[in-house]
């Protein structure tokens, strides 16, 4: 790596937002997270396992996950018009392919566990925050997994490989100008999820995905404190 | 697990044989509402936002700015548009897909609230007549729905309104500068429009019910009072009422609508 980019929020170029979690926040679903990293705020809600609607999507092999993204119209600087688009579409897909090998959905066959995402106030990053969340709340409904889901964004701003992108970083336009590769993986150091948008070598981009390790490894540690904090060790003290 | 939330029989008549007694499962009066928690700004991108807790009830309402045409009727004032969503993430009830008549009836009723009070002077809203004026869009989120949506929802947008401000706006490229303010909040008036409804479940009259409650409503009226007077109305449901019936109504929220006001004004300071 050469010249060091200067981030203008002051952070290390592999330093995190502050990030807060917590489980719990929707009482009327069966697992429900709040994911909040700088300020990109996600909320998740797991009901299920569910019969699954309509019928005709039942599979009688194994249980099926289904996922909704959406940013709610206040969450950026110009509303959006409320409902979905290309865009939450795609994301709500994308959601489901990096929770779903986690999952232990064998015993539920004709049901679904249904996921909802909601971004309250997003400043990039959303669609790590929501996974994040999302996993947090599989988590908290005792949906069978194998391993815990964390998400990071990492990138490259000019020549400088940097961790959790802002929006601003994401807007860059110096030199190289800015790469946004957002990564989902296990705790075990399986990729699930991994895009690209930018500009990157081979070498750098092998860089990036460690570089992305890291961060999930930290952001694994706060989403297990999120959820030893939620449980009531029957005494009424939490531990 | 498969739990659709629905009040079952005996929980019924329970809930109705207590109302007679004029007690509630959760030991609160008939007309009192549950603990109401206001936070302000949850999200920065808004002009306004906040956070309404009813008991476990939960909505996050926001305000945007944005500069439009007028409509022809009303050359110069400003436009005021109220949506509601009802997320599937507040309640297993709520599915994905268009809005539902819930949905819209509650971002109309609301919008009626607040349109029909005059608490927003839209003339000032206007910036060159006939041409372009602001568009105030109050959107409203469900988190948690445990009754009493549409109470929420009122307060919700109201304090929202109150905490917004309105947006640079640079007249020679058109553009609003969002995150850049004038510093000016929105025309409002001092007193805020206050909406309460009222459920009729069995012979009793209950407000704030929660979601076993508002299950077994046979008819909702939604009152906006403002300024001691009724501003806007909604009666929902196919129930008949009686004219003392819709008599009493109108007494239960007057009484309850001052104490409710007064319980708002405070939070949202």
């Amino acid at each position: 790596m050469t010249a060091k980019f200067k981030r203008s929020d002051g952070r290390e170029f592999d330093e995190l937002r502050p990030i807060e979690a917590k489980v719990g926040v929707v009482p009327n679903a069966d697992g429900s997270a709040m994911y909040k990293s700088g300020d990109t705020i996600a909320i998740a809600a797991v009901y299920g396992p569910r019969k699954m609607h309509p019928q005709h999507q039942q599979n009688p092999s194994k249980g099926q996950l289904r996922c909704d993204y959406n940013m709610i119209s206040f969450s950026v600087s110009e509303r959006i018009r409320p409902g979905k688009n290309r865009r939450s579409t795609e994301i709500s897909e994308i959601t489901k392919w990096a929770l779903e090998p986690v999952l232990l959905l064998g015993m539920y066959p004709n049901q679904v566990v249904d996921i909802f995402i909601d971004i309250i106030q997003a400043d990039a990053g959303t669609r790590c925050a929501g996974i994040n969340a999302a996993s947090l709340a599989l988590a908290h409904a005792g949906i069978p997994m194998k391993e815990m889901v964390s998400s990071i964004a990492v990138g490259k701003l000019d020549k400088t490989l940097v961790t959790d992108l802002t929006k601003e970083e994401e807007d860059y336009e110096g030199g190289e100008g800015p790469t946004d590769i957002p990564i989902s993986m296990t705790h075990d150091g399986k990729i699930t999820h991994m895009q690209l948008d930018g500009k990157i070598g081979v070498e750098q981009l092998k860089d990036a995905v460690d570089l992305a390790k890291e961060a999930c490894e930290k952001i694994y540690e706060i989403q297990k404190k999120a959820l030893k904090d939620a449980i009531d060790m029957g005494n009424g003290e939490k531990k | 697990m498969n739990k659709i939330m629905t009040t079952t029989e005996p929980t019924s008549e329970r809930i109705k044989k207590y109302l007679l007694e004029g007690k509630r499962f959760d030991k609160r009066g008939l007309f009192d509402f549950r603990e109401i928690k206001i936070e302000k700004n949850v999200s920065k991108k808004a002009e306004g936002s906040v956070r309404v807790k009813i008991g476990k009830t939960e909505v996050i309402v926001g305000i945007k700015l944005d500069v439009a045409a007028p409509y022809p009727d009303s050359p110069d004032k400003g436009n005021l548009m109220v949506s509601a969503d009802m997320l599937p993430l507040s309640s297993p009830r709520f599915e994905l897909g268009p809005p539902k008549f819930e949905s819209i009836e509650l971002g109309r009723v609301t919008d009626r609230g607040i349109r029909e009070s005059g608490f927003i002077d839209f003339e000032k809203l206007c910036i060159k007549k006939g041409e372009k004026v602001w568009t105030v869009f109050v959107d409203i989120y469900s988190i948690n729905d445990d009754g009493n949506l549409m109470d929420a929802a009122a307060m919700g947008a109201i304090a929202a309104l109150r905490l917004a401000r309105i947006p640079k706006y640079d007249e020679e490229t058109g553009k609003v500068i969002y995150g850049e303010y004038e510093n000016e909040s929105l025309p409002l008036k001092e007193d805020s429009p206050v909406s309460i409804s009222i459920h009729k479940i069995g012979n009793s009259f209950v407000v704030d019910p929660t979601r076993e409650e508002e299950d077994l409503s046979e008819c909702r009226v939604t009152l906006t009072t403002y300024e001691g007077a009724i501003s806007s109305m909604q009666k929902s449901e196919s129930e008949a009422l009686t004219i003392d019936e819709i008599k009493k109504i109108f007494d239960i929220s007057e009484e309850t609508s001052k104490k409710i006001l007064k319980e708002i004004e405070k939070k949202i300071k």
